[in-house]
């Protein structure tokens, strides 16, 4: 991309002063209400484990693994998108929100086959989370090894 | 010796093309919208009945192609060209439809402005001689376009207030020599232009310059005034491309607002889903043909200047941080055949 | 009094989301990357833990809970290992999210078809 000339410079201030900008009172506080209550959901599933006898850290992958279900459920049933459409971050944060990633597009591109289709297509937006997640876990591990080793 | 052409960028035709019928289909969400009674065809499923969203898309332009064919009582041995365009990577929804239309065919990219794109083009094969009758048209598809375009239909976030939807809708005319009209009586032909835009949920804003230069080019050339038309008609600018354009022409020294309306903000009633309101080269196309085509028959309208806009990037560059290019057609469309220039 | 303390934890992370999404250029998956990688650091620096003491699930079920399950193995697996830790540790923890991730989407997936 080449700089932007003087006049475009000005046309995209002048443009952008003028767009209408979300509802950030509206958004915050649907994102609130929303991640609070799939949270909660995430609690009494926590909770439910914990009952069985599991200490929390053996309870948090049945949990997460529970989470993870429900919202690739309702993303196949064709809900978890209306629930976005309202709860933005609400529902985009919580892990629901990453196996409707994994879920939308793997969907989406079922018609152009099994493997570079849904196979291919299924981590084009869980996959960079992945990808950096996993790579910070490892460069923090670096150096907590080099700190205390 | 170009004697059809006056100023930099617009034609006059000469023997002006009229407007012989027009046809559309559309999706379920502008079947609900505030101009559901004009459309010939409203489809509920965005599958109709068949196995891809693509397929889909070629369906809706082949049926109003026959659907125009049926309504003017011309067979396709009568049509000399077709043009038309979608927004699909490499136009297959119009390829692929074309491959059941036994005329040769013009594939367009205009993005957007296809269809007044197709109607110059049209006009000026007809006005050249070259055709006694040509079809036009132009489709898009919600779905289609947003998996191409922007994200997996069931992903669930949030539009901004300056996102767009993708109208599903395909509108098809056809041209011919000779007719009762309306008649197409000139098209400016649009430059290309990049006003530093590079965000693709804001096409309004990038769009908005290009159309407007297309429109001051128009009156520059022809000599014209807003007066001059009854409505001046942008194609997909949605809300807020279109109070751009308005304040854009004011600076330029045009006051359109009492007579100057978008195919984008007339095709939806506003709601999440809609955001600023309609895009796609399906808007201008169903719009123009199954709300404004009717008005100038009954004589509602006499003149209008119809401005197809067409924003021009793929996820390709704007991946790549490029800024959007946008481009504008306008045409005029008259009920009465001029007598000559003045 | 957990279920309160994982609505608050949980809708103010989410809530952050929003205002990044909202303010900034970030698209929802720039925040989601951003988000795993706070939480992989702030797991590092001895911070995420008492938030998860707070907030429980309101704490891990976020995204930067996960970060902080995959640093939280890391460390763990250090601990026990020495160096090759560093990289065996990486899914030690999130072994369980990963593959019910990729099953549980592959499954639904061949289920469903996109309503559009």
């Amino acid at each position: 991309m080449g700089k932007l000339t003087r006049e475009q410079e000005v046309y995209k201030r002048w443009a952008n002063a003028r767009k209408p900008k979300p509802p950030l009172v509206r958004n915050t506080i649907a994102a609130f209400l929303v991640g609070g209550l799939i949270c909660t959901i995430g609690q009494i599933i926590l909770n439910f484990f914990l009952s069985l006898g599991m200490n929390l850290k053996e309870a948090g992958g049945p949990t997460a693994a529970v989470m993870i279900f429900l919202g690739a459920l309702l993303t196949g049933l064709g809900v978890y998108d209306r629930i976005g459409k309202f709860a933005g971050a609400g529902s985009v944060v919580p892990i629901t929100g990453f196996a409707n990633s994994i879920v939308a597009p793997a969907l989406e591109f079922k018609r152009e086959g099994y493997v570079m289709g849904v196979g291919a297509r299924m981590f084009n937006i869980a996959g960079p989370v992945l990808v950096y997640g996993m790579a910070t876990a490892w460069l923090v591990g670096l150096f907590y090894w080099l700190v205390h080793k | 010796m170009a004697e059809k052409r006056v100023g930099r960028n617009t034609v006059i035709f000469a023997e002006c093309p009229s407007f012989v019928a027009t046809a559309t289909t559309v999706g379920k969400k502008e079947g609900e919208g505030p101009l559901a009674k004009y459309f010939d065809q409203v489809i509920q499923d965005p599958l109709y009945g068949e196995s891809t969203w693509e397929k889909a898309e070629s369906k809706i332009l082949l049926e109003s192609v026959q659907k125009v064919l049926q309504k003017s009582n011309y067979t396709f041995d009568q049509i000399h060209f077709m043009f038309s365009g979608d927004l699909l990577n490499q136009i297959t929804a119009s390829n692929f439809a074309a491959r059941e239309i036994p005329v040769p065919f013009y594939g367009l990219f205009g993005a957007c402005s296809t269809f007044t794109e197709g109607l110059a083009l049209g006009g000026m094969a007809v006005d050249g001689g070259f055709a006694q009758r040509v079809l036009v048209g132009a489709s898009s598809h919600y779905q289609t376009a947003e998996r191409q375009y922007r994200y997996p239909t069931e992903l669930g976030v949030q539009k901004p207030p300056t996102a767009q939807r993708t109208v599903t809708a395909a509108g098809v005319v056809i041209l011919e020599r000779g007719g009762s009209g309306p008649f197409l009586t000139a098209a400016t032909i649009g430059r290309v232009i990049d006003m530093g835009i590079n965000d693709p949920m804001d096409m309004g804003s990038a769009m908005a310059p290009a159309a407007v230069h297309t429109i001051v080019q128009h009156f520059q050339d022809t000599g014209r005034n807003p007066d001059y038309y009854d409505v001046i008609v942008t194609g997909d600018l949605a809300s807020v491309g279109k109070n751009l354009a308005e304040d854009l022409l004011k600076k330029e020294g045009y006051d359109v607002t009492d007579r100057y309306t978008d195919c984008g903000v007339l095709i939806y009633k506003p709601d999440v889903d809609t955001q600023a309101g309609g895009s796609g080269c399906g808007c201008s196309a169903a719009v123009f043909c199954s709300y404004f085509f009717p008005l100038l028959r009954e004589g509602k309208y006499r003149r209008i200047l119809l401005v197809s806009t067409g924003a021009l990037m793929s996820p390709t560059t704007y991946q790549q941080g490029e800024t959007i290019p946008a481009i504008a057609h306008a045409v005029a469309v008259e009920m009465d055949y001029p007598k000559g220039e003045g | 009094m957990d279920y309160l303390l994982a609505f608050l934890v949980g809708g103010t992370i989410c809530a952050i989301g929003q205002l990044l999404m909202d303010l900034t250029p970030l698209t929802p998956a720039h925040v989601l990357v951003l988000f795993v990688c706070s939480g992989a650091i702030l797991s590092g620096l001895g911070v995420y833990e008492p938030i998860v003491a707070i907030g429980g699930a309101g704490a891990t079920i976020p995204l930067p809970g996960f970060g902080h399950t995959l640093t939280s193995g890391v460390i763990q697996e250090i601990e026990a290992k020495g160096f090759w830790g560093i990289f065996s540790g990486v899914l030690e923890n999130a072994s369980v999210g990963v593959v019910a991730a990729v099953v549980v989407g592959l499954f639904i997936t061949l289920i469903f078809n996109p309503k559009g």
